[in-house]
């Protein structure tokens, strides 16, 4: 089972995040992640959904999906070379004695200390899911109190990209 | 044009050519009630409960082809609707629902009579609407009547709150719809137009087996012509009963769970399997190991997400199929298939829909009979249950929209109003219920609405005193346990057709049927006609839970 990852472009409408949510529950399918947010243009969000499954399953969700009127444009971008991107905010125990230690491991990662409190440091790092996944288990041995992490964002590499109005992955023309 | 938008949606009612609304009204949609009282050209039909209203939408809808058109209040009213809407969902019928909702301010606040039906509804819509914006009104009403009427139609909602449909706006029609999410195919890939011309040349054995789609694509001519060029028996399911005709010699019948034998084995010898606007539902293909086994499957339809959805497809096509067999046709060479048709032919002889004429009167018999009576001649409106098979085994469709039957919900009690609905929409036809007497007691307060609108509906109960089929399930898979399903009591179906001012009539013989039924059906004005049948008697051929197409049990 492959995990794949779709970039959607739907209406900026109310309900549109309830649509595609009720859709992956009824019929079935798991969301890895997902995340929202608007794009470039105030009347179109882009919606980056992982999904995992089999080639059958994944065709199903991208039809099911493209049924929905308002979404716009699906790419399974999984199909291509892209960058995936993920921001984890993770608050770790830290005792005053350990707190070298644990600056250490996170300038390892490039992850930022964005708030420090009396037995807690607070980080931000992004990377893609195997180096999040990577600092959350180095620090897991000092304690994690809290971690968010906003789910994966991705574009395709290149020139080519997934917008309103052109064909799936349309290829600019001075490349 | 400044108006309140209660009255710009009665406005786009009639710019859409909406000649009939049927609905009920209530608190939170009074403007809209009050702006249709100055309407002259929408006629409304007040139902006696929101459920009918829906089913005679629906009902309207699939014997015009148009778009049926349903008002309810919020809360109750909007409720009502829900099973309707599922029940045209499920079978792809193009409906638009106007609920009234309580105002804005009060939404989320749990006020009376409010209920989200947008939210309740998102499952089995195509789209819905809430309606926030008084202004969008226009717009919002013209993209409901193209997604419910285009692509593969289907329900769509307008939600509007009270206050909104008070609210003045400066009226404007848009000319043209813009939705850039919904693009339905409607002319099919011209390579894999010609891959399937390729295929049919090729095959020795192809089966054509035909859906809804035929219907909602008004393309039962061009299905003809295609069966008859490529000579192919056709199997319809149930949904595409009607889109081919019943005493065609390349009939093969309904296929599937209650299937003739014939069409069933036909599939499992076939070595190509042309499906046409069909979904390969589960009671079609019963078991997906076993369907099919020697064919290349060919997929024609207009949802790109029933392809592959149920069974692989070799040759998935997506796009309209009236279209699509237009542009097959002159690519279709004459190829003799005379060894096929005797196959099929004795098939037909060896393996014929049957049933034991025994002393009682058989429902079975009562259909044969109908269709004496009629030879096709009369829109037949089903309800749910064994009635409406024994329907589709022995009623021969001759036209296209002359079956109104719930066909993927199942839903008992869609019969009699929908009955009301086929009766505006095909004016001066005979409309004909077949009902059982547990469907026919879900929604008979619509014979007050039959009644009050001067319809004739001709209501035939196959009365047996009991859930029929699901007694026959419980025959089969909880070895004669039979729990709820039998009816120790019903009316006098006689005298509670006289209380409604309607002939009734009770048939317990064949001869009482072969006497009566023809002046019963004559006879001007509404009439219900109680057959006394047998409750053991069982629809059959039946294929069992996980047995192949070619493994029905039979009678004798």
């Amino acid at each position: 089972m492959d995990k794949h990852t779709l970039s959607v472009l739907v209406e900026n409408a109310p309900g549109v995040l309830t649509r595609v949510a009720g859709l992956f529950a009824r019929r079935g399918f798991n969301i890895d992640s997902l995340a929202v947010g608007r794009t470039d243009r105030d009347d179109v969000s882009r919606m980056t959904i992982v999904v995992e499954g089999d080639k059958p399953l994944i065709e199903q969700v991208t039809k099911q999906l493209h049924k929905l009127i308002d979404v716009i444009k699906i790419s399974n971008i999984t199909e291509d070379e892209y960058v995936d991107r993920e921001l984890v905010m993770i608050k770790v125990a830290a005792e005053p004695s350990q707190r070298v230690e644990i600056l250490h491991i996170a300038e390892i990662f490039r992850a930022r200390v964005v708030d420090l409190g009396r037995k807690t440091i607070t980080f931000e790092c992004t990377g893609n899911e195997g180096k999040i996944n990577a600092l959350a288990e180095s620090f897991r041995p000092y304690g994690i109190k809290e971690l968010v992490r906003t789910g994966k964002i991705a574009m395709l590499r290149g020139s080519k990209f997934v917008a309103v109005g052109g064909a799936q992955t349309t290829q600019l023309e001075d490349d | 044009m400044e108006m309140t938008v209660a009255e710009a949606l009665v406005e786009c009612l009639e710019r859409e050519n909406v000649e009939i609304v049927f609905g009920y009204p209530g608190g939170a949609i009074l403007p809209v009630y009050d702006a249709l009282y100055h309407s002259t050209k929408i006629k409304h039909v007040l139902v006696r409960h929101e459920q009918g209203a829906v089913h005679a939408a629906d009902g309207y809808a699939r014997v015009t082809g148009g778009v049926g058109v349903c008002i309810a209040t919020s809360g109750p009213g909007a409720t009502n609707l829900v099973t309707g809407i599922a029940n045209a969902y499920m079978d792809s019928v193009p409906i638009v629902l106007f609920t009234g909702q309580v105002p804005r301010i009060q939404i989320g606040t749990d006020s009376f009579q409010e209920v989200d039906i947008t939210g309740i509804t998102m499952p089995i819509t195509k789209h819905n609407y809430l309606l926030k914006d008084p202004n969008k009104l226009p717009v919002v009403v013209k993209n409901a009547f193209h997604i419910a009427s285009t692509g593969r139609p289907g329900p769509v909602l307008i939600d509007i709150p009270k206050d909104v449909a008070q609210a003045k706006i400066s009226f404007k029609y848009p000319s043209t719809v813009r939705l850039r999410g919904y693009k339905p195919t409607y002319k099919g890939h011209p390579a894999q137009i010609n891959e399937i011309a390729r295929l049919i040349a090729k095959a020795r054995r192809p089966v054509i087996y035909a859906g809804g789609g035929i219907i909602a694509s008004n393309a039962s001519e061009e299905l003809l012509k295609f069966a008859e060029a490529i000579t192919a028996p056709v199997t319809n399911t149930f949904m595409g009963l009607a889109g081919f005709p019943g005493d065609h010699p390349l009939f093969l019948g309904m296929l599937g769970l209650h299937g003739t034998r014939y069409a069933n084995m036909a599939i499992t010898e076939c070595d190509l399997l042309i499906g046409l606007g069909a979904r390969f539902d589960d009671r079609v293909v019963m078991n997906i190991n076993s369907f099919a086994p020697h064919a290349t499957v060919v997929h024609i339809d207009i949802d790109p997400a029933e392809i592959g959805k149920v069974i692989a497809t070799n040759v998935p096509l997506v796009g309209d199929v009236k279209l699509i067999l237009k542009a097959l046709l002159p690519l279709i060479e004459k190829i003799d298939r005379s060894e096929w048709l005797a196959r099929i032919n004795s098939l037909k002889a060896v393996y014929p829909l049957s049933y034991n004429r025994d002393a009682c009167l058989k429902p079975q018999f009562i259909i044969e009979q109908l269709w004496n009576c009629t030879k096709g001649e009369a829109i037949i409106v089903t309800d749910v249950g064994q009635h409406q098979m024994w329907v589709a085994q022995y009623y021969h469709f001759k036209k296209p929209r002359t079956l109104v039957s719930s066909g993927g919900l199942g839903c008992m009690g869609f019969g009699l109003p929908a009955s009301i609905g086929a009766c505006f929409g095909a004016p001066g036809s005979n409309v004909i219920l077949v009902t059982g007497d547990g469907s026919i007691q879900m929604t008979i307060q619509e014979l007050g609405t039959m009644m009050e609108q001067g319809l004739s509906v001709k209501i035939i109960i196959m009365n047996n005193s009991a859930l029929g089929m699901v007694r026959q399930l419980q025959e089969y898979y909880c070895q004669g346990r039979y729990m709820a399903v039998n009816f120790s009591f019903h009316p006098d179906f006689e005298i509670l057709a006289k209380a409604y001012g309607i002939a009734g009539y009770t048939f317990r013989t064949e001869e009482d049927v072969v006497k009566g039924l023809p002046e019963a059906l004559r006879k001007p004005g509404p009439a219900i006609i109680n057959c006394i049948v047998p409750s053991e008697e069982n629809v059959l051929p039946m294929v069992l839970a996980g047995k192949g197409l070619d493994e029905a049990i039979d009678c004798g």
